[in-house]
């Protein structure tokens, strides 16, 4: 088979290039801390009231001798509970670990402007970590869509200064 | 003479998918144009926003699915028939096919408009993923089952005649037209396996309420082992059309006639098990897989690079053949002033744009930036809504002429046409893709939210919808354009044996430089269907371990 001199180099530019962005998603990996969504629990959708999902909203945990927060969100068609009717209240450069699915349909999760960006499926339960760096505000958008009001489902995260922080609205 | 002369039976089947094609193609196209004016609240006068989703379920399903579908039937129809110097074996056979996928295409049709009559209780307002729980009327699922059948039969078709051909030829390689088609065939056969497994296990007997209940997640998984092979599947002819026809079209010859059949080869091997790619945010796939995934993903680059070099040395070749001179002088050589050449070198720039945002998509964690925001339609509306659609319809203006026997009219028009897409698709998508990075949806409405602001990082929200919507319109007229000049040369263009330059040349490097094994259709067949195994089986087989309808949800009406 006779391939040109230059298509041969292209070809190797191309594994080049192909070996590159793989490196970049394992750096993001391993030194970024950068990781994704995997396989965690499975949970009957309709029984979610026998399960932390009964009482979504923010807890307060120890592990390794730190605070850290755990927070449980039921998606359903169309708002996010906790987050649409009243927000979602974490503290500033603190772990919080989120834990979301569905008793309904498909949705999305998506902290508008960041990485924090998930499916909710259920039967599925969705686990993330990570750290608020700064005290704001962030926007809740369902990015999946659920139904015929889907345009409408919306929430807020309202990351507050670490000494600010009201642990009169965590759930047991 | 041209092909209407020589092959009279397969131009009527080749045209009828071509007609198909195009009426879907209109009404898709303006449901799009809708879109873009409702979603950036520049007019919502057309419809409701709780309508928004049934409109939005026809412009996908009528061009991501029938546009695309009926018109790669009836390119290939000619390619087959045209490369292997055959008619079609039987006429009720092709009319089969044809009829089937028809009356599925309107089934499915029906139950989606009937999302727009008030008060109806058909109807399909589930997206063209149709992701249960939500459940759409069980004559959308079969009215898709029937197209992909009548798909399958399309492809047997054209393997029958392959076959026949091959009693008369015992010695001869397989021509490139036809080879080319046959491995698009393969690769959708390897694919559909998921859709079918999908539609017909799983949504149709619940649609019809035998079961009750369903997991949401198999069915996902299984709609995405076909749903990016699907994107090859609209990818593979427009590559057909770019390596076959476009170096004839700017005046010279394929550069590689290995290469070609390499690239087809790899995307026969890799464009199944790379389906979890779409399910990077999904809780219940593991990591790894989504990692093998991902490596795949980025090694399917490779016959797209490829690709990128043989269209563009086969068309520096053409420029130097009309005298084209330097480095890169020879680009003002090309002819552009023909529509199809400008609509196909137009689509092969844009697709190059959407390879590079595609990298992005495929970085698995980079990707979680963009899940799901407008960046991913703005994303495929460059590959195939302009790289697919576009050379599509740049092709028409060559293939059409061919298939009717009558020269193209408004050749003007015609050329304004490609360009106008251009200029559209540039504003609307690069808007799109801005707008996802601020982490606005896609499928959505209206995406104006009451208790936050979306912070683009370039521009404003404002003027990335205003190029949203004039876009969105300048798409629309470009598109009118189109069908203008092809239903006016359709029924009222001068008779002619020979309306066009229909002849292609030899490639540069020749058939006689290929190896053999290349055309060991079921070699590479096999080898497809054990890669596949390897990568679905295992997390398959997983899911389904509690139960195939567990965890089990309820439907709901969509």
């Amino acid at each position: 088979m006779h391939i040109h001199k230059f298509e041969q180099f292209w070809i190797k530019l191309s594994f080049g290039l192909i070996a590159f962005f793989i490196a970049t998603v394992v750096y993001g990996f391993v030194s970024m801390d950068l990781k994704v969504i995997g396989d965690y629990q499975t949970i009957d959708p309709q029984g979610l009231d026998a399960t932390p999902f009964g009482t979504p909203g923010v807890r307060e945990v120890t592990r390794n001798g730190a605070t850290e927060y755990e927070v449980y969100v039921q998606t359903l068609q169309f708002a996010f509970v906790p987050g649409t009717s009243s927000p979602i209240t974490v503290p500033a450069n603190t772990r919080v670990t989120f834990y979301i699915t569905s008793p309904d349909v498909l949705h999305g999760f998506d902290v508008a402007g960041t990485n924090l960006n998930t499916m909710s499926i259920p039967g599925q339960v969705a686990k993330f970590t990570t750290i608020f760096p700064e005290a704001r505000e962030y926007g809740i958008v369902c990015n999946e869509y659920c139904g015929p009001a889907h345009h409408i489902m919306e929430g807020i995260i309202k990351v507050v200064p670490k000494s600010e922080f009201d642990k009169s609205t965590l759930v047991e | 003479m041209t092909f209407l002369h020589h092959y009279p039976k397969a131009a009527k089947v080749a045209k009828a998918n071509f007609i198909v094609a195009f009426i879907a193609l209109a009404i898709g196209g303006f449901f799009g144009f809708v879109q873009a004016l409702h979603r950036t609240d520049v007019f919502r006068g057309f419809f409701n926003s709780g309508e928004y989703y049934s409109i939005l379920t026809g412009h996908g399903v009528l061009l991501a699915l029938i546009f695309t579908t009926f018109f790669i039937a009836g390119l290939f129809v000619w390619g087959v028939a045209r490369s292997l110097d055959r008619e079609p074996e039987s006429m009720a056979f092709s009319w089969a096919w044809f009829w089937l996928m028809t009356i599925g295409l309107v089934m499915a049709a029906v139950t989606i408009i009937g999302g727009l009559v008030p008060g109806s209780s058909i109807r399909a307002a589930v997206l063209y993923t149709f992701y249960p729980p939500l459940q759409a009327h069980p004559a959308f699922y079969i009215g898709l089952a029937l197209v992909l059948v009548g798909s399958w039969m399309a492809g047997l078709d054209w393997f029958w005649s392959y076959k026949e051909w091959r009693k008369d030829n015992p010695n001869e390689r397989i021509p490139i037209l036809t080879f080319m088609a046959l491995f698009t065939m393969m690769m959708w056969y390897v694919c559909t396996i998921g859709l079918a497994l999908e539609v017909v296990g799983l949504l149709i007997p619940w649609s019809l309420g035998w079961v009750t209940e369903i997991e949401p997640l198999l069915p996902r998984t299984l709609f995405w082992f076909f749903g990016h092979a699907v994107v090859y599947f609209w990818l593979l002819p427009a590559y057909y059309v770019w390596y076959a026809i476009l170096p004839k079209l700017s005046g010279g010859r394929l550069f590689s006639d290995s290469m070609t059949r390499i690239v087809f080869i790899i995307f026969l091997l890799l464009s199944t098990p790379v389906g979890y790619h779409h399910q990077y945010a999904d809780a219940g796939i593991s990591v790894g897989f989504k990692f093998y995934a991902m490596a795949t993903t980025m090694l399917l680059l490779l016959p797209s690079l490829m690709t990128l070099f043989t269209v563009v040395a086969s068309m520096e070749h053409g420029a130097r053949q009309r005298g084209g001179k330097g480095y890169l002088k020879w680009i003002g050589k090309l002819p552009w002033d023909s529509p199809a050449f400008v609509g196909c070198a137009l689509a092969g720039i844009m697709f190059a744009a959407g390879g590079f945002s595609g990298m992005i998509n495929a970085g698995m964690n980079i990707n979680l930036l963009i899940h799901n925001t407008i960046w991913v339609p703005g994303h495929f509306h460059l590959t195939v809504g302009t790289a697919v659609a576009l050379t599509f319809m740049a092709i028409s203006y060559w293939l059409i002429p061919q298939l009717t026997g009558r020269e193209l009219k408004f050749k003007k028009l015609a050329l304004v046409q490609p360009y106008a897409w251009f200029l559209g698709m540039t504003l609307m998508s690069n808007a799109m893709h801005r707008a996802g990075l601020a982490g606005v949806p896609r499928r959505t409405a209206e995406p104006q939210y009451s208790g936050f602001e979306f912070e683009p990082i370039f521009g404003t929200m404002a003027e990335m919808d205003w190029q949203i919507a004039i876009g969105g319109t300048i798409l629309t007229i470009s598109l009118t354009l189109f069908l203008w000049v092809i239903t006016a040369s359709w029924l009222g263009g001068a008779k002619s044996d020979k309306p066009v330059d229909d002849y292609i040349p030899e490639p540069l490097s020749g058939v006689e430089h290929t190896p053999a094994v290349l055309d060991n259709m079921k070699l590479w067949f096999a080898l497809a269907l054990i890669i596949v195994l390897l990568a679905y089986s295992f997390p398959l087989w997983e899911m389904v371990q509690d139960g195939i309808f567990e965890p089990g949800a309820l439907p709901r009406p969509s």
